[in-house]
Parts: C-alpha cells; sequence; structure tokens
C-alpha cells in the first residue's frame, strides 16, 4: 500500500460503500442478567443451600407431627400456632437470605469488575453503561425476589405433602392440615411481601450500588460509615437521633407499612384481609425511597463511564 | 471521513499532562502503530479513542464522539487492551455465548473456527489458561467481530515471543484487509515494523515524528564505518551514532545512498533504532535544559 492511495477525502472508504452486514438480533439486557448469574453463582446456590437447611429442619420436625396431631386432638385451637405458623413461616428463612444475598452483591456489582480490570473487556462490547447499569440493579431487585418465590413456593408444597404423607402412615387425619393452612393465599401473600420488600429496599440496594460504583477500596465502609457519620453530627449538633430512625424506618418499614397486623398476633401474616396494598402505595416513605434509588441508579451509570479500573 | 481524527486532544490527571494537544489524522485501511516510553501518553490517547476516558479537544472515530456514543461505537471496533482484562472467572463458551447475545457483528463459527486450531477446551475457565493462551482466546474472540477499527493496547505483553510471532502473523494473514484500521501500541517495536503502514512516536503527550513506512524505508539509512572513514561519515551529518564492535553506526536522514555505499556498509535502519535515536536525543535535550 502506498501513501497515494490514501486520499480518504476523495474517496469514500471501501467498508462504507458496502451496505452494512446484515445484523443479528441481540438481546444485550437478558445476556447481561446472565452474566451476572454465572459470575455470581451464589445468587442461586445460597438461596438453595439455605432452602436444604430449612426442609432438613422441617422434616425432622415432621417425624413427631403425628404425635402432636394425637395432642392436638383434645385442643384444636392449638393446631394453628403448632402446625399452620411454622409451615406459613418456612419460607422465612429463604426470603431473609435472599435480601442479604442482595445486598451483598450489590456492594461488589461495579466494584468487583474495576478491581478485576475486566471493566475493560466490558467496555470493550456495544454494551451500554446503562443496560449494565439496570441489568445489575435487576439481580436484587427481580431476580432474587424471584427465587426467593420459587424456592417458597416449593419448600411450602414439600412440607406439606411430607407432613400429609406422615400424618396418613400414622393413621391420623390430614384434612384439618388441608383445611387450616391455605397454601393458595399463601403465595399471594408472599408474592405480595417478595413485591413490597423489593420496592421498599430499592433505595438501600441502589445505594449500595452507588458506593460500589464510586468506592476505590473498602465499599463496605464507604456503605457504612457516611451514615454512621451523618447520625453522628446531627447526635452532637442537634441532641437527636432523626437520622438513625430513619434509617431503622428503611429496614423495618415494609412490614409496618404494607401489611395490618392483628392485634397479639406476634406478626403472623395468613390472611388478605391483612394486606394493605392502598395504603402501603401512599406511604410518602415508598416514593421518596424510590426517587432516592433513581438517583443513585444514574449517578451509578455516570460513574461507571468515568471510573478506571483500580 | 477519517477512521480517526483528532485535533488538540488533551487529557490531564490533576496537574500531569498524560496528552498534550494531539493532532491525529488515521485513514481507514491504515496499520498505525503508536510508540514511546512508558508514560508517554499511548494508552491514555487509545483509551480516549475507544471511549474509556474523557477529554479535551476535538475527536471523531468512525464519527462518532467516543466519549458520549461508546456503546455504539463499540459496534464497529474491537479493542484488547492487554490480556488480563479478560474475567478470569468466565469459561470459553461462555464468553462465546455472551458475545453471540450481545454483539451484532460477532461470527459465533469463525471464532470457534479459530479457537479449534488452539488447545484452548471449551470448558475451561480463563483463569486455568496459561497467559498465551488466554491472548489466544481473546484475540480469537476478536477476529470474530467484523469491526472496522480495531485498538490494541500492548497486547503481547508479557508473552513468550512464540506466542507474539504468532499473534502478529494471525493478526495480519487472518483478519487485517484493507477496509480494516488497526492501531496498536507495543514496546516490541521490530516485532510489529514488517506490518505497519504508518508509525507515530509519541513522547510527554506530543507526537514527536510520524511516517508511513515507505516515508521512512526512503528516508532513512545506516551506514556501519570503521573508524578511518568516520570523519567523513560524520560530515554527511548523521543524526545519530552508536557504537558496536570498534566500529561506529551512523544513522542518517535523506542522504543520498551512493555517497554511503562508498563509506562502509549500508543497512535498512529498524524503527527501534529510529526510536532510539530520536527518543534519546530527547532525553538527553530535557537533562541538558536548565530547571
Amino acid at each position: 500500500m502506498n501513501t497515494l492511495s490514501n486520499g480518504g477525502s476523495e474517496h469514500p472508504v471501501d467498508s462504507q460503500a458496502v451496505a452494512p452486514a446484515p445484523r443479528s438480533e441481540t438481546r444485550p439486557m437478558i445476556w447481561s442478567v446472565r452474566r451476572e448469574l454465572w459470575e455470581n453463582r451464589f445468587i442461586t446456590i445460597a438461596p438453595l443451600a439455605v432452602t436444604a437447611l430449612v426442609l432438613l429442619g422441617s422434616l425432622i420436625s415432621v417425624i413427631g407431627l403425628p404425635r402432636r396431631m394425637q395432642a392436638l386432638a383434645e385442643d384444636p385451637a392449638k393446631l394453628h400456632g403448632m402446625i399452620v405458623r411454622p409451615l406459613s413461616m418456612a419460607p422465612a428463612p429463604i426470603m431473609l437470605a435472599t435480601l442479604m444475598i442482595g445486598m451483598f452483591y450489590a456492594l461488589d456489582a461495579l466494584y468487583g469488575e474495576r478491581r478485576d480490570r475486566s471493566l475493560l473487556f466490558w467496555k470493550s462490547l456495544p454494551v451500554s453503561d446503562l443496560t449494565t447499569v439496570l441489568s445489575k440493579a435487576s439481580i436484587p431487585l427481580v431476580v432474587l425476589p424471584s427465587i426467593a418465590f420459587a424456592l417458597s413456593v416449593a419448600t411450602q408444597l414439600i412440607l406439606l405433602l411430607v407432613g400429609t404423607a406422615a400424618l396418613l402412615g400414622s393413621g391420623v387425619s390430614a384434612a384439618t392440615l388441608w383445611t387450616e393452612f391455605r397454601l393458595f393465599q399463601g403465595l399471594l401473600i408472599m408474592l405480595y411481601g417478595l413485591t413490597v420488600h423489593a420496592l421498599w429496599f430499592a433505595p438501600v440496594y441502589a445505594w449500595l450500588m452507588v458506593v460500589s460504583a464510586w468506592a476505590r477500596r473498602a465499599p463496605l465502609l464507604w456503605a457504612l460509615l457516611p451514615l454512621l457519620a451523618v447520625s453522628a453530627v446531627e447526635r452532637i449538633a442537634l441532641g437527636s437521633w432523626h437520622f438513625m430512625a430513619m434509617l431503622q424506618y428503611r429496614m423495618t418499614g415494609a412490614m409496618k407499612e404494607a401489611f395490618a397486623f392483628k392485634p397479639g398476633s406476634g406478626g403472623d401474616v395468613d390472611r388478605f384481609t391483612q394486606l394493605d396494598p392502598a395504603r402501603f402505595l401512599t406511604t410518602p416513605g415508598l416514593w421518596i425511597g424510590l426517587a432516592f434509588a433513581a438517583a443513585c441508579l444514574a449517578a451509578a451509570v455516570r460513574l461507571r463511564r468515568s471510573r478506571e479500573p483500580i | 471521513m477519517a477512521c480517526i481524527e483528532a485535533r488538540g486532544l488533551r487529557k490531564a490527571y490533576g496537574a500531569t499532562v498524560a496528552v498534550d494537544g494531539l493532532d491525529l489524522r488515521v485513514e481507514a485501511g491504515r496499520i498505525l502503530g503508536l510508540i514511546g516510553p512508558n508514560g508517554a501518553g499511548k494508552t491514555t490517547a487509545l483509551n480516549a479513542i475507544v471511549g474509556l476516558t474523557a477529554y479535551q479537544g476535538e475527536l471523531k472515530v468512525l464519527g462518532r464522539d467516543p466519549w458520549t456514543e461508546r456503546a455504539q461505537l463499540m459496534r464497529d471496533v474491537a479493542f484488547i487492551a492487554d490480556v488480563a482484562v479478560l474475567p478470569r472467572w468466565i469459561r470459553v463458551f461462555q464468553v462465546i455465548d455472551y458475545l453471540a447475545g450481545v454483539h451484532p457483528r460477532f461470527d459465533r463459527a469463525k471464532a470457534e473456527s479459530l479457537l479449534a486450531k488452539t488447545d484452548i477446551q471449551r470448558c475451561s475457565k480463563v483463569r486455568e489458561l496459561s497467559k498465551g493462551m488466554v491472548t489466544q482466546l481473546h484475540l480469537a474472540l476478536v477476529m470474530a467481530i467484523d469491526a472496522k477499527l480495531l485498538v490494541l493496547d500492548e497486547p503481547t505483553l508479557g508473552l513468550d515471543i512464540l506466542y507474539r510471532k504468532q499473534f502478529y502473523d494471525s493478526l495480519l494473514n487472518d483478519y487485517f484487509d484493507r477496509s480494516r484500521t488497526i492501531v496498536a501500541t507495543t514496546h516490541q517495536v521490530e516485532e510489529i515494523q514488517d506490518i505497519l503502514t504508518d508509525v507515530l512516536f509519541i513522547n510527554r503527550g506530543r507526537i514527536v515524528f510520524e511516517c508511513s513506512m515507505e516515508e521512512f524505508e526512503a528516508r532513512y539509512v545506516e551506514v556501519m564505518v570503521g573508524p578511518e572513514q568516520l570523519a567523513a561519515a560524520r560530515a554527511l551529518g548523521a543524526i545519530h551514532e552508536r557504537q558496536r564492535f570498534g566500529r561506529t553506526i551512523l544513522l542518517f536522514d535523506r542522504v543520498e545512498r551512493h555517497q554511503l555505499v562508498a563509506l562502509g556498509e549500508v543497512r535498512r535502519p529498524s524503527l527501534a533504532d529510529l526510536f532510539v535515536a530520536m527518543m534519546g536525543d530527547e532525553s538527553k535535550a530535557a537533562k541538558g535544559r536548565p530547571l
């Protein structure tokens, strides 16, 4: 090749004269989410492990079920507390585990790729920072709640079937178990609870993600220290604990705002009538939280564009 | 439209100016080598071109602004930062699936046929591969992308000579056609000299020398002379001289060849020699400069 053939300004370059090659269909969002699941296998493995533990514990307790059912024959009022409540509470550890996994994941989501320099590879591909950040946000907001739901349903079904088998095997009627434990209603309540928590905790996940996009080191400290610092300054300057109360409200408010508890029920939710979506959707805390989450995610998108490998 | 067009490209990190007013025009179909000492601003310039870093000044790559349009630009640009950036946890088939899923110009069949020529197993994780194999993998992935511009930043750093040679051979034989453009930086100047069409020396964020390889070969010539011919050779105005085995090698710019043939053994200089000649003088000049 010689320099004279190089008059690019007069002659359109070959590659531009040719029509663009037909583009195959791409789905960057779906593949980015899948990529997250490949990288962070604990997203699926840890909830499965917790489910296995819950099942193990429950199955051991099922051994004593027929004896307890016989004891309860004299006093059906106790049935609810002894049989139905453990069954409906069985998914609780699974849901709690997915909340914690979500936070752990969010704190590393945009930090890990800078630390191992793989950021340079991901950025060499036609996937926008927005798609990347949204795909990562969807893990705690959509993927983990879905996993929690599927595993909770499976756990309850297994326990219900095993419990029934145990009762039938020892000649006790399983009818009370099925009439007292309303499976379908329980599933819808779980779905509602998971949705409510995902929305309520969205600002927490988004905050962790923006810290993970920003911090050069120790993202956990950067996520927590500012909160403690604000609280301490408020305490010293004004003598009040409003900021701390706000944080506490964020951690526990979802149950309070989205459900109506029966007085003295000890926090049980097993009736449709206890769901209070209208109140939840009109809670200012929900919308303030979602606005904060959106701002954090927007900041994370900008940070991902400008931050370099650590 | 040029493939890359920069005017007054500048990037500073705090008080350190990494790129200091770069003017650059790379036409489509060229293979440009960006050569400079460590910290010269090569990587910063390349990062600006592929949209990894913000900059001041004007920069258009394939007609786009890389900083604001990185994702769209990356449909037509492929980039190898260095061998260590492939995620270590990913499996070979996963990275192929992912690229096929997100890249409209990725040809899965081509990637697989390129990998079939290597010892890389589909199920291996990147962390299980040797450094040379990771480079082979990365190159196979990039060569399967039908890109208009390929940017290579020290792609063979830390590899042994066999892999380095194979890397550039395969790039030239299986990938490059005249419609593609390649911009590469490397310290192993001598290994890419033969594949370049253009060369650009960069130092302290500025371009200190640029020319096409035809021009380079027409302009520069080296002659090795004994002590008795040294004075005559020097009289012709050498731009650099160095000693070897009691003889002196002088480098000339635009000197008639027949004048030199009479003095001693005439040779084609390497880019590395010219680089040393220019950068060596530069650093001497810098040291001599009053502070």
